[in-house]
């Protein structure tokens, strides 16, 4: 089997989130970036389907120079090799159409991404590379086995879930539950340093959006406390101040 | 131009978060001083359908195909582009559901349109049409300009709020071409836990964390929620655990909701988990710490023991139903 695995390249989770340029850039100074965690639930799922000479897994990434310690840590992580994308991520619109720019004639059996970036949260790369590709997409997955050529796949709904089976090529976006993420050990480490990274050049596509400014929530008041034994009157206030029961 | 709006159904029926998206698009047709289009698939009772007048939509397109009785992604979202270029809709709105997630990308690149998910608010309407979104895992929001001449968007549950706006709606059958080719994934099973409340669009929650000790102390937990009518939760130690089922997971790397009322009990509130939950409109956290840092983003607080605590809050609220 041969898989692709869209990564993304985020800021750390325990990233302080701040603006610079009058609120219309995020401030990257000091920001540790690290592969997107989901990215890493669905290669992690990629490296249990091909463990053992049964495929290969390639990564892709569409971004700058500054990606390719991100894109060694997923090579770290088992990866066999990578591509970057040359070009600063516009938005998914841009980033699908190089992905499947990049695919389209490469025959891969399965393309995996996270089900979100934690950055820009869009969920949209994966269903965006399958329609460019003219191939089914399933969004938040939280289950991928295959039998023959058959993936059973089960995904999220609200409150509850779906089974489907889908055969021949396909996108899915990988939720909680399809693998417990791999940590890289020294070997993978070491070996990620060597393995192939080509760097191919971006298509261009029309733009369809853009970000003009970034807004913080608004901070909330201080808190009201409550003595542990009134609980009566955090039920009162829920009901006549917060008017939320 | 028109808009139009994708109204999921689930066994037939409605949700509250369809009718907030209906709602949410017939705002943004009076914005454009244009007509509202709504889009059915599956199948559904007229008489449900005729629901959606009441929160603004003039019409509504009926698709019942029998390929298309439950959801398929890529032929949904055919249908639903088909619908738009023949209806000439330069937007088309949908809820962020899991569904919705799936399907506004695709009819995105379908309609070469730009794409805001996530949305909270409507479009600004100064010609820019820029919509305000949650980026950052809710640590932020983005303000994204749609640029294309066509527009996706993609409303976040419980933003908006459902508005009455009463319309007659007029139901028109639409006959979906449906192509082989967008068939391919086929369902098996559908599994919904009917007697609980759905964590996604849920207006009130009630979570709990590590300091609740083990699974076997949730009992209380779900007795608070039921009587509330809410979803439960809980923070990514206790999933991790397999205390709790992944798919109660909020945070960073779960779920980001946005309740009315969130309940935190014994979560200290760690940032990755603040992110998930922090655009809840009002927050209250039970924690036997009171330097837990979730104190600082509380709207109400109880500095107390989880066990002490939740029970006499269960007896308060049977007191108050009465």
């Amino acid at each position: 089997m041969k898989i692709l695995v869209c990564i993304s390249n985020v800021p750390d989770t325990t990233t302080k989130i701040t603006f610079t340029n009058d609120n219309t850039e995020f401030n990257t100074s000091g920001v540790q970036y690290i592969v997107n965690p989901y990215d890493e639930i669905a290669l992690s799922r990629a490296i249990e389907l091909t463990e053992g000479g049964k495929g290969t897994v390639t990564v892709i990434n569409v971004g700058e120079a500054a990606n390719d310690p991100t894109i060694r840590k997923a090579l770290a992580i088992g990866a066999d090799d990578a591509v970057r994308v040359n070009a600063a991520p516009r938005d998914a619109y841009f980033v699908a159409k190089q992905i499947a720019e990049y695919a389209k004639d490469k025959d891969f059996d399965i393309i995996l991404t996270g089900r979100e970036s934690i950055d820009y949260n869009g969920n949209q790369v994966a269903a965006m590379v399958g329609e460019f590709l003219d191939i089914p997409s399933v969004s938040i997955i939280k289950k991928l086995t295959f039998e023959g050529d058959t993936a059973t796949i089960e995904r999220e709904i609200e409150g509850g879930k779906e089974v489907l089976t889908v055969s021949g090529k396909f996108v899915a976006s990988c939720a909680e539950g399809v693998a417990e993420p791999k940590i890289p050990n020294m070997r993978g480490i070491m070996s990620a340093r060597t393995k192939p990274l080509t760097v191919v050049d971006a298509v261009a596509i029309e733009e369809v959006s853009k970000v003009t400014k970034y807004e913080t929530p608004a901070p909330r008041g201080t808190v009201k406390l409550i003595p542990a034994d009134q609980t009566e009157q955090l039920i009162s206030l829920l009901h006549s101040e917060a008017k939320v029961i | 131009m028109s808009v139009l709006v994708y109204v999921e159904q689930a066994e037939g029926k409605f949700k509250k978060s369809v009718f907030e998206a209906v709602s949410y698009a017939k705002a943004i047709a009076d914005q454009q001083s244009t007509q509202l289009t709504a889009i059915s698939i599956g199948d559904v009772a007229e008489s449900e359908l005729k629901e959606l007048g009441k929160y603004g939509a003039s019409k509504v397109l009926n698709v019942s195909a029998d390929q298309l009785k439950t959801f398929v992604n890529q032929a949904y979202a055919s249908v639903i582009a088909a619908a738009a270029e023949k209806e000439g809709a330069d937007i088309v709105v949908l809820s962020n559901s899991f569904s919705g997630k799936g399907l506004a990308p695709r009819i995105a690149v379908k309609l070469k349109a730009g794409l805001a998910d996530g949305a909270v608010e409507l479009p600004s309407n100064d010609g820019k049409f820029a919509v305000k979104k949650t980026a950052f895992s809710g640590k932020a929001f983005a303000i994204t300009e749609l640029t294309s001449a066509n527009k996706v968007i993609a409303l976040n549950p419980n933003a908006f709020g459902v508005k009455e706006n009463a319309t007659d709606a007029v139901i028109e059958t639409f006959a979906a071409d449906i192509k082989q080719s967008d068939l391919g994934t086929l369902i098996k099973d559908i599994v919904r836990a009917t007697d609980k409340v759905s964590l996604p669009d849920a207006e009130l929650v009630v979570s709990a964390g590590r300091g609740l000790k083990g699974p076997e102390n949730w009992g209380m937990i779900e007795e608070l929620a039921a009587l509330l009518g809410a979803a439960t939760a809980c923070s990514k130690p206790v999933s991790d655990a397999d205390w709790r089922p992944h798919s109660e997971h909020v945070g960073q790397t779960g779920i980001a909701i946005s309740p009315n009322l969130y309940i935190a009990i014994g979560i200290s509130g760690a940032i990755q988990h603040l992110a998930g939950v922090s655009s809840s409109k009002v927050i209250v956290v039970i924690n036997k710490d009171p330097e837990a840092p979730f104190f600082k983003v509380a709207d109400y607080g109880i500095v107390g023991d989880a066990f002490e605590v939740v029970p006499k809050l269960i007896e308060a609220l049977k007191a108050h139903k009465g």
